[in-house]
């Protein structure tokens, strides 16, 4: 199966509600930027049905780099974590595959 | 964006929060409509994760499945052993721009 784009999810908006072309391109757009700028904001993002995007803070921490093995501090940074819903989990739940995704 | 974010109450963005922000940010659509077009999206990728797909959005992240070994649980009320059986759940790996962006939020103070 490949995987979901942003082009098929605007295909589906153009077959299912008839916004045009354009339109349903730039739904999809505005979408993703208004998550990812709120995010950028610091401020969680809440969907409920689907799950939250979350942030979290972490402190600097020690690390290495993996083909020296030289000690290199891994600077503190914010993170987004995503928390699925119970729908969404429920639903995932039931897939039956074990094939590798 | 900011002047949809600054009538926007502080704390977490909801559904309706999003789909007001995205109204906002164009003119051909009625909120009815983009309320519509969210619930679609959002429904097109719970039924692709609930397919056994991914999800791939270049700048944001991708969607896919993690698996979860059958193992041995507690229920944790009487404390007896029960069998849990290998489940998936969705897992999110955030994009480079995402990641980036986050981060500059935190670099410049917020």
């Amino acid at each position: 199966m490949t995987a979901l784009t942003k082009s098929e999810m605007a295909e589906r908006l153009f077959e299912e509600l008839g916004l045009n072309k354009r339109e349903a391109k730039e739904i999809v757009e505005l979408f993703f930027e208004e998550i990812r700028a709120c995010l950028e904001n610091n401020e969680q993002v809440k969907l409920s049905g689907f799950g939250n995007f979350d942030l979290r803070d972490k402190s600097q921490r020690p690390g290495r780099n993996p083909k020296t093995g030289e000690e290199i501090p891994i600077s503190a940074r914010r993170v987004v974590t995503f928390r699925p819903g119970q729908k969404l989990k429920a639903r995932v739940e039931a897939y039956a595959g074990t094939e590798p995704q | 964006m900011a002047a949809n974010r600054l009538v926007r109450a502080w704390g977490p963005m909801t559904k309706s929060e999003l789909i007001e922000a995205i109204s906002a940010r164009q003119s051909q659509l009625s909120t009815k409509d983009v309320e519509l077009a969210v619930k679609t999206i959002l429904e097109h990728m719970s039924e692709s994760l609930a397919c056994g797909g991914r999800i791939e959005i270049r700048g944001f992240g991708s969607f896919s499945l993690h698996y979860r070994e059958p193992r041995r649980g507690r229920n944790p009320k009487t404390g007896d052993t029960v069998q849990l059986a290998g489940k998936h759940v969705p897992h999110f790996k955030p994009g480079k721009e995402l990641r980036e962006r986050v981060n500059l939020g935190l670099q410049g103070g917020l």
